[in-house]
């Protein structure tokens, strides 16, 4: 039912801690039936689109029912499109005599729809609706619900709902469509796990921890250098070659040449590098982040980019090779198949990240010193028996990053700058978790920038916050938390004046993670470690 | 001769009543003062004489301390104030003892409403529709978005929310003169008996209303009493005590809010609040509009609030409007 969906989306809006959201959405989950639960689920991971709808759908058919000027003067004071409507539509004359329609009636009625009959459609649901039931469908309808909640959240409210481990949601996710009848058929116990061995699906990524104690025994762990690119993982099943990023998103069309150049039937972690000598790098390495830059969020590439900055993959890990899943091997086990294997790959487009030859941490962190590559970032630390596991695990992986002082944080509030940017959101404060994420963390503010992007990223950023903004103080918007910055800054002393608990001096946004989840941003023990 | 109005000036300050050299809710201390009710942004101390309902003087003289220079004028009872100048005070529904001022003079009728309200409510008098030449009307909720529910359903809302959670208490914030207590009239009209909590500023005004007799049921101070008895009580406190240190003395409380504005979702964000009761002593948009067909004055000003969409709906309707700029109105009392 409408209503259910229309309760679950303002008791959300309404509750801010994330354990409250988790629990709104996994009691919705178990309690509401199939398709419904489907449907809601893709909307609260922007899964639902419907071509035929648009914002202006909504904004004509609000033409045809109020003054122009009244609609004006609403609108500006609701700050919503959607609500604005919901709250202007004339109430039906005879209301209440026909049953407020289902979501997966309102999904087969929208997807049947064309541009010319939407409205119409449109407008014969939202007769049927009260007030909330209205404002619930055109955000429905029209895909947009910023609420503030992360396809992550979802996912960990799914598996919250059903019992079922999180990582496994995340990998049987991928490949399913909405309303993922086979997903909660697996979820609540009624059918096998939907398969994804005949798929190029997305895997979760394995992750690090951030290194805190120097004593590592390199007889238990090796070492390998950390690479400034972007984590990829390039997917050959069924003789179709799939690239996704760090979140999962596809970004084949991004890296043609990456897609192309394997024909294994294979599925690899690596980090996406261009080469280059011209940005900095070696001749025939890995050039700098700012050159891989040019080559990031683009939905086409040139054939000028492409031949200009080519790009490569320096290969870490072999998940699966010929359909045999090598996740639960050991690290070793799995690195002696990669290096065996990179003799069949294009080695124009495929390398193999080296492993670091230190007798102890010491020697270590001399090599680490004296590294002048720009495109290492630090060094990974990995145990030799560790399989390959989702997620981030204690004790299996650790990161030690070459510039300590570097920060992953989450884009929480935006204001306008003064000056010539003033028509810009150019100050950001952004947030750490005080804890595990997907354990009901919340993200608690520990800085705020002003400077440090360039106008083309300060144009980005605008044109992000515009977009994400789901509430508004004055001059401040706050976002859907769902963009990661990369904080460089001197150093972080304790606080009593912030909530955090720390205060970071100089801050600046060293980098945009548009690849990086906000879930994966560093957590506060990740800072007040580095508390000097 | 109708249609002039030349006696009536829109000042920033107030209206005020030329002849008789007088004031209607004066923003600062004037000679001669006409109050429509006790809200802060309407009633103010300092005056040389103010006319009002007695229960607005009564209210004024705990608020205010106002007592010098108080005269009364009954509802319905015109009152001569100079000039050739009567008022009539007339029910306005709003809150307890609020009016509308019916202004006569020269053969022109002026209604002045104050804030007012056409939705019923148990612990004041209902609007009178009276007709007149000149209508100056309130507009705090003059946007077509703003169409307040049945208070029984918002009523329902909360006792709903308090069985859903017997062991936290249910926090309501409403304003201390006037919400509160019809909130409280409508809680017992809907069968709560048990005792309803009040913070320490909502006391005053709520055994002022029990003492002009409005039946306001078993209310108890919630200052002293321990907190493990207070799960699945009820407590009323002004707006600003609803996320304050204050609230930590209860169990675990579940946070409400009646104002209209919670009809609106960023409003009910910026407050913080878990449960919006959309509940208001404002007329909303149908009832603006509905009272300016009903009373269909030769003229209508418009004043307190949002009043670019009023003067648009006038102008739709082909009816006679300005909008006046008066200064010192507040959200005080929504
Ligand atoms: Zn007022
Ligand atoms: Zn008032």
């Amino acid at each position: 039912m409408m209503k259910r969906f229309a309760t679950l989306l303002d008791n959300l809006l309404l509750t801010p801690s994330r354990n409250g959201k988790l629990e709104l959405i996994s009691t919705y989950l178990r309690e509401t039936a199939d398709p419904d639960r489907g449907w809601t689920l893709a909307a609260l991971t922007s899964a639902v689109d419907f071509p035929a709808v648009k914002a202006g759908t909504v904004r004509g058919l609000m033409a045809d029912r109020i003054d122009p000027v009244l609609w004006t003067l609403s609108r500006d004071f609701v700050g919503d499109t959607a609500e604005t409507a919901s709250l202007l539509w004339p109430e039906p004359e005879h209301g209440g005599q026909e049953p407020q329609p289902t979501l997966g009636e309102v999904v087969t009625a929208l997807s049947r729809a064309t541009r010319a009959s939407a409205p119409m459609v449109l407008a014969g649901m939202l007769d049927r609706l009260d007030t909330p039931g209205r404002y619930a469908l055109i955000k429905f309808a029209t895909g947009a619900l910023r609420i503030g909640i992360s396809a992550r959240l979802a996912k960990v409210a799914f598996a919250q709902a059903f019992g079922v481990p999180v990582d496994e949601v995340e990998e049987y996710w991928h490949g399913q469509q909405p309303p993922y009848a086979d997903l909660f058929a697996w979820a609540t116990g009624t059918a096998p796990p939907p398969r994804t061995d005949l798929l190029p699906l997305f895997r979760p990524f394995m992750l690090a921890h951030p290194l805190e104690t120097e004593a590592i025994d390199l007889a238990d762990y090796v070492a390998e250098w950390k690479w400034d690119g972007i984590r990829v993982q390039i997917v050959n099943v069924g003789g179709e070659t799939r690239v996704y990023s760090r979140g999962g998103d596809e970004i084949s069309t991004s890296f043609p040449e990456i897609a192309d150049a394997l024909d294994v039937a294979a599925v690899l972690d690596g980090e996406l590098l261009v080469r280059g000598t011209a940005q900095g790098g070696e001749a025939g390495g890995a050039a700098s982040f700012n050159a891989l830059q040019q080559r990031l969020g683009r939905k086409s590439v040139s054939k000028t980019m492409l031949a200009d900055v080519p790009a490569f993959v320096r290969l870490y890990d072999l998940l699966i090779l010929e359909g045999e899943d090598l996740r639960d091997r050991p690290w070793s086990e799995r690195r002696g198949r990669l290096e065996a294997l990179m003799p069949c790959l294009n080695p124009e487009r495929f390398d193999l990240s080296q492993t670091i030859a230190a007798k102890d941490m010491a020697e270590l962190a001399e090599i680490r010193a004296s590294a002048r590559d720009a495109a290492i970032e630090g060094i990974m630390l990995k145990h030799r028996q560790s399989p390959y596991v989702a997620g981030r695990r204690a004790g299996l992986w650790y990161k030690w990053k070459r510039e300590p002082l570097l920060i992953d944080c989450v884009l929480m509030y935006a204001q306008r700058g003064s000056g010539k940017r003033s028509s810009f959101y150019s100050d950001f404060t952004f947030g750490c978790w005080n804890g595990d994420p997907d354990a009901g963390a919340e993200l608690l503010p520990v800085g705020k920038a002003y400077f440090g992007f360039t106008d083309e990223e300060l144009r980005f950023l605008d044109r992000h916050v515009r977009q994400h903004t789901v509430a508004k103080y004055g001059p401040v918007r706050e976002t859907d938390r769902s963009l990661v910055f990369e904080v460089a800054f001197d150093s972080v002393h304790l606080s009593k004046r912030h909530k955090s608990g720390v205060a970071m001096r100089f801050p600046r946004i060293n980098r945009i993670r548009q690849d990086k989840p906000a879930h994966e941003a560093d957590r506060l023990e990740t800072l007040r470690a580095l508390v000097t | 001769m109708a249609g002039c109005f030349t006696w009536i000036k829109a000042d920033p300050m107030g209206i005020r009543i030329v002849p008789a050299d007088a004031w209607v809710d004066p923003s600062r201390p004037v000679e001669r003062a006409l109050v429509t009710h006790g809200h802060a942004d309407h009633a103010r101390g300092g005056h040389g004489r103010t006319v009002a309902t007695s229960q607005t003087l009564a209210i004024m003289s705990v608020r205010y301390g106002v007592t010098e220079g108080a005269q009364i004028a009954e509802y319905h009872e015109p009152v001569a104030i100079g000039g050739g100048v009567t008022a009539t005070f007339l029910p306005a529904g709003h809150v307890l003892g609020s009016a509308q001022i019916l202004l006569q003079h020269a053969g022109e009728r002026v209604i002045i409403t104050g804030d007012y309200k056409r939705s019923p409510d148990p612990t004041c008098a209902p609007f009178t529709v009276t007709p007149c030449d000149l209508f100056i009307t309130e507009a705090t909720f003059g946007l077509p978005v703003f169409r307040h529910p049945s208070i029984r359903d918002e009523i329902a809302k909360l006792l709903a929310a308090r069985e859903a959670h017997p062991a936290r208490c249910v926090l309501v914030g409403a304003y201390a003169l006037g919400k509160a207590q019809r909130v409280i009239a409508e809680l017992r009209a809907a069968g709560w008996d048990q005792p309803v909590y009040l913070h320490g500023a909502m006391e005053t005004m709520c055994h002022l209303y029990q003492d002009l007799g409005v039946e306001l049921g078993d209310l108890r101070p919630v200052a002293g009493v321990p907190k493990a008895s207070l799960a699945g009580a009820i407590v009323m406190c002004p707006p600003s005590a609803l996320n304050d240190r204050w609230s930590r003395r209860l169990p675990d409380p579940l946070t409400a809010m009646a104002s209209g504005w919670m009809r609106v979702r960023q409003r009910v964000r910026q407050r913080g609040v878990e449960l919006p009761l959309v509940i208001s002593d404002h007329a909303d948009w149908d009832e603006l509009t509905t009272t300016i067909t009903d009373v269909n004055p030769a003229e209508t000003w418009i004043t307190h609030g949002r009043e670019e969409a009023l003067l648009r709906w006038c102008e739709l309707h082909q009816r006679k409007a300005r909008a006046l700029a008066l200064t010192g109105y507040e959200d005080e009392d929504d």
